[in-house]
């Protein structure tokens, strides 16, 4: 078993007694194998109870862990400390306000994805004995990719337009809205265009792509908020030029 | 226990927090070169319309030290555009066949092809070789 | 909420982005042979005024002109917000009016040719 001393600066801010953030300084003795979150869980155990951090799976499946490492963000659990030479600095996730320590305050995202409807919206409502509502696996495939999203959020701290307008509803959200509209057997798209083809929807989004590059699932946020200013711009033109073909 | 969320200012720092925020700036950037260059013909319309010795004059105009740097610039940049266009198409237009989404290459790779065709045949028409 | 307009704007800038990824970097080969003093034959003033003397070429170089103009508009006033520049209704009635103005001197000069 091999290891080595790592250093962590974390930011730490209790709203008790502090006025603003500050950096706290930790050497720990790690494992060659372990992950930022061991070395946090590692500090909280032996060094300082008064760390707070969210963390629950240690698998990247429940998307708490998010934090800035070395100014990207990240999940604490997928980053091998192997992969970082010197000083690892540890941040709470950009653009959230801080709750405590690495803890932020998620109300603004958590607002966000309930306005979008991320839920199936039957096009045809079903009877319990007509069965299950069916699908091919074509049509599955179509959204299947946008399904894979955790809500970890750090798409939102990847993407600038969501740092200077705090109003967008950003990457995992609108990717949400838009799996649900490729669904088959969804009829919800069009409440749904209420929020995300409004000026505060899609239209924030400059295609940095940051929002992908730094997704643990590989959702591809991106490709889904492009796909969505596609479709809303023939919805608008169709709408507008041919009036004739509303419905 | 007391709430009291503190929020930090949002600086320009985030331009040099990766280098894909500069590569983005890189390729926004792009448009004073292609705006740039859009003035460029609207002016050479207006020399082309104004006769004979005005179209020469814009032309001598064109071999001044710095519309040859203006123009080396801007290709560069006009290229980088080109090329960032192409790779983030097939995330805007997604093709699937069958079950199957087309690979990205494919779509990408289809439009460099295109763009390598177009580029060529203007190229050849306007007699440049 | 309602649906934005937001689409009036960024439909000319898909179109746009589109046309001169295509286009562009072939025509700034071309001016610069020109600069460098090796004026393809199409720049020589006889051939190209002849060749913008037909509608089809009058209109193909009006909707370059705009798209061009267009999509270099729509991103220059993405690029001030994010470089900090707050008064986006102010930058981008600017932007787009200079768009439409070129595109309407451009129009104007093909007329009289």
């Amino acid at each position: 078993m091999t290891g080595r001393r790592v250093e962590l600066e974390v930011l730490r801010y209790h709203p008790e007694t502090d006025a603003a953030p500050r950096f706290q300084r930790y050497s720990v003795d790690c494992r060659e194998e372990w992950v930022v979150l061991d070395a946090l869980n590692h500090v909280k155990e032996t060094l300082d109870p008064t760390l707070s951090y969210r963390w629950s799976c240690h698998m990247a499946v429940c998307g708490s862990c998010g934090m800035m490492i070395n100014g990207e963000p990240r999940l604490a659990c997928k980053s091998f400390l192997r992969d970082y030479q010197g000083v690892i600095r540890v941040e709470p996730l950009a653009h959230f306000p801080i709750e405590r320590d690495l803890v932020t305050v998620i109300d603004d995202f958590m607002a966000k994805l309930k306005r979008v409807k991320p839920y199936l919206i039957p096009a045809q409502a079903r009877a319990l004995e007509q069965g299950e509502y069916r699908q091919t696996p074509a049509e599955l495939k179509r959204y299947k990719q946008f399904t894979l999203c955790m809500n970890c959020m750090l798409c939102y701290a990847a993407c600038p337009e969501y740092g200077l307008i705090p109003k967008f509803i950003g990457p995992a959200a609108i990717s949400l809205a838009h799996r649900y509209n490729q669904d088959s057997r969804d009829g919800g798209r069009a409440a749904r265009q209420e929020e995300i083809a409004a000026a505060e929807g899609v239209w924030e989004c400059s295609f940095t792509g940051a929002c992908s590059e730094v997704c643990p699932e590989h959702v591809d946020p991106a490709a889904a908020l492009q796909q969505v200013k596609i479709k809303s711009t023939v919805d608008w033109y169709l709408a507008h030029l041919m009036p004739w073909l509303k419905k | 226990m007391s709430r009291k969320p503190y929020l930090r200012e949002e600086t320009m720092r985030w331009v040099f927090r990766h280098p894909r925020y500069l590569r983005y700036m890189a390729r926004e950037f792009s448009c004073f070169f292609i705006g740039g260059y859009g003035l460029l013909m609207v002016w050479g319309l207006k020399r082309l319309s104004e006769g004979p010795a005005a179209w020469r004059s814009f032309l001598e105009v064109l071999q001044s030290p710095a519309s040859i740097a203006f123009h080396v610039l801007a290709l560069g940049f006009a290229l980088y555009h080109s090329v960032t266009w192409f790779k983030l198409t097939p995330k805007a237009l997604p093709v699937q066949v069958g079950g199957e989404f087309l690979p990205d290459g494919i779509i990408s790779g289809a439009h460099y092809a295109v763009w390598a065709a177009l580029s060529l045949a203007v190229l050849i028409l306007a007699g440049a070789f | 909420m309602a649906q934005s307009s937001k689409p009036i704007v960024w439909g000319p800038f898909a179109a746009g982005g589109t046309l001169t990824a295509f286009l562009t970097p072939a025509l700034m080969v071309l001016t610069l042979l020109a600069a460098l003093g090796y004026t393809p034959d199409l720049l020589a003033y006889e051939r190209l005024h002849a060749f913008a003397g037909s509608w089809l070429a009058k209109l193909a170089l009006a909707g370059t002109v705009f798209l061009t103009l267009w999509s270099a508009a729509h991103r220059l006033r993405i690029t001030c917000y994010d470089l900090g520049v707050r008064a986006d209704t102010l930058v981008a009635t600017l932007l787009y009016s200079a768009a439409l103005a070129g595109t309407a001197a451009a129009a104007l000069y093909l007329s009289r040719i």
